[in-house]
């Protein structure tokens, strides 16, 4: 057995580390992996959004023979399914992923954490795209929902901007708690979020009162942007630096939650 | 960086404290291409703290610590070096071609899948998930994992714990295998039957600190301590701790009258016959093998004392067996 490949003692200069890239999509692909094997996780993950449009949007008449009033839904509930892909795939994937002894082992392998930490952040973004898949399809053939090509360009780039800050806020919740209270703090955050965000009813039929104050919430902030790129309509002047301000006080969060479990568990 | 003359390990004068317990003491330790190391102690004694620094996994408070020359804390040092994960550490819905494949995803020449598990008689068990398997063949996958990247220093952390003998047995043989390519290894294990099988080379360590660091035949001699324990009339029990060879006394009332002494003896039958020789007024003497736990409290001691003589001359004929009450209990 030992003879198929060349005596260990042979080798002489220590080998090199794989290089960056190749190590992320390695990191990526295992990630993909482990989550398509739990296909609850993943499926209440991709359904829910495309469901609400389903039960709340479609049966509206009013909504669904007006484009831009269309689109807007299926924009807001899309932001939703960004958000909620990255709480649970950060959030309690991190959390979860923390309390495994295999996580200490990957952790002595020769690989940076910059690697693996991107590895992570595609894995989300994948799921981030996969959420929207059934809720565009409902939305288009259910609604009069429609982008024009640059629109259609536009939504795929929010994907990914809108999935920064809350891949952010889920990387704190996960690097700072245990796997049980990073569930119950996603969904206390999550839906409360959603909501005052305008993601489930659109913000024009909030009070007074709760519209000032949704106006401060990053999801509100997400969602007129999105709505922006994709119905045309405006989004206040607000919104950018809303968002922008919270992705850093997150990213601030999430380096201070990561330095802190490293502190923990590797001092 | 790392040197390809640099010692695969080499730690020096390295104390590491968690909280107020002090794990390692002022530990150095050399380990030079090619050895195959038994790391022996019971469990606190440091094993596990000592792997983990080597495996980049935490930092030393004082002293150095290098892995063929370079610091285990920077990835690029640890391209040689193989470790375990814990027997409930593998991810679950992985199937077991899978974890290989992925951890030979980190290293530029890994050894191929087929012969990581042909060398772990995994073949059969490729494309079952992780969380199907049994605790052996867990075990098994771990260690294999260990050598997928084609280290030149292999860590494991208690290999076999909890494995029947014949899984054992595949493992052991496995390790060596690997060792007789060239691989320098280090192996943990409060078993001594596991150190005897695989090192050849013994570093006992207790409360933090080298207690002992030598071949394994010496090492062999150092534990092989016998507990003799007989009833003497009280206030005779003095006269015991100054028989040859007895490292330890405890007492306790017996409650037929008297106390019931138990010696730790690094040669029971000198101790034995002195007991004899010197007219103990003793009785319902019994004598056996001490288990590895009090073989390391008696040489902890003994080095405390700054004595070596568990390792006094042996012997030549068994005393024990004179008196018809004793009976030798063999490890």
């Amino acid at each position: 057995m030992s003879t198929t490949t060349a005596p260990v003692a042979s080798r002489t200069a220590p080998p090199a580390l794989r290089s960056w890239a190749s190590l992320a999509w390695l990191h990526a692909r295992y990630q993909f992996l482990e989550t398509v094997r739990v296909p609850i996780a993943v499926i209440g993950n991709l359904l829910f959004p495309t469901l609400a449009l389903l039960f709340f949007v479609i049966p509206q008449d009013a909504i669904t023979s007006d484009p831009a009033i269309s689109t807007a839904a299926v924009a807001q509930l899309a932001t939703f399914a960004v958000m909620s892909s990255c709480l649970f795939t950060h959030g309690t994937g991190v959390a979860e992923d923390r309390a495994q002894p295999f996580d200490t082992f990957v952790r002595a392998l020769p690989a940076r954490p910059g690697p693996r930490l991107a590895g992570r952040v595609l894995n989300g973004l994948v799921w981030c795209y996969l959420a929207l898949v059934p809720l565009v399809v409902v939305g288009a053939v259910f609604t009069a929902a429609t982008l024009t090509p640059l629109q259609a360009l536009g939504a795929v780039v929010m994907v990914a901007a809108v999935a920064v800050p809350f891949t952010l806020l889920g990387m704190a919740i996960g690097y700072a708690l245990s796997s049980k209270a990073a569930l119950a703090v996603v969904q206390c955050t999550l839906f409360p979020l959603a909501f005052a965000g305008g993601l489930f009813m659109p913000p024009e039929v909030f009070p007074r009162w709760l519209d000032a104050l949704s106006q401060a919430l990053p999801s509100r902030a997400a969602r007129d942007l999105v709505v922006q790129v994709t119905s045309g309509v405006d989004a206040s002047a607000l919104a950018v630096p809303v968002l922008l301000g919270w992705t850093v006080v997150l990213a601030v969060l999430a380096v201070v939650a990561v330095r802190r479990d490293e502190g923990r568990r590797f001092r | 960086m790392t040197t390809d003359t640099a010692p695969p390990v080499l730690v020096d004068h390295v104390t590491r404290r968690f909280g107020d317990v002090t794990a390692l003491d002022d530990v150095s330790l050399r380990v030079d291409h090619g050895e195959i190391v038994g790391l022996l102690g019971p469990n606190g004694a440091g094993k596990t703290t000592l792997l983990s620094l080597l495996a980049g996994l935490r930092t030393p408070d004082a002293g150095t610590v290098r892995l063929f020359g370079g610091d285990p804390r920077d990835p690029a040092s640890r391209t040689s070096l193989g470790t375990t994960p814990q027997e409930t550490g593998l991810p679950d819905t992985l199937k077991v071609r899978e974890v290989v494949d992925f951890v030979a995803g980190h290293f530029a020449d890994p050894m191929p899948r087929s012969e990581v598990l042909a060398r772990f008689a995994l073949e059969d068990l490729a494309d079952r998930q992780t969380g199907a398997l049994s605790g052996g063949q867990k075990r098994r996958l771990a260690v294999g994992l260990s050598l997928v990247g084609r280290p030149r220093l292999v860590l494991l952390d208690e290999p076999t714990t909890g494995l029947d003998v014949e899984a054992r047995h595949v493992l052991w043989q496995a390790l060596r295998d690997y060792h007789a390519d060239g691989a320098t290894v280090i192996v943990t294990s409060h078993y001594l039957e596991e150190i005897e099988a695989l090192a050849q080379r013994v570093v006992v360590v207790g409360g933090g600190r080298v207690i002992a660091d030598d071949t394994l035949a010496r090492v062999l001699d150092l534990v092989s301590v016998r507990r003799v324990t007989l009833t003497v009339p009280v206030g005779a029990g003095a006269a015991l701790a100054g028989l040859p060879g007895v490292h330890d006394v405890t007492e306790v009332p017996d409650p037929r009258g008297g106390v019931r002494a138990t010696l730790v003896a690094a040669d029971a039958d000198v101790c034995v016959r002195a007991l004899v020789e010197r007219a103990v007024p003793f009785h319902d003497l019994e004598v056996r093998g001490a288990s590895l736990e009090e073989a390391f409290l008696s040489l902890t001691s003994s080095a405390e004392h700054g004595a070596s003589s568990a390792a006094a001359t042996p012997a030549p004929a068994s005393a024990a067996a004179t008196d018809p009450t004793a009976t030798e209990v063999a490890r």
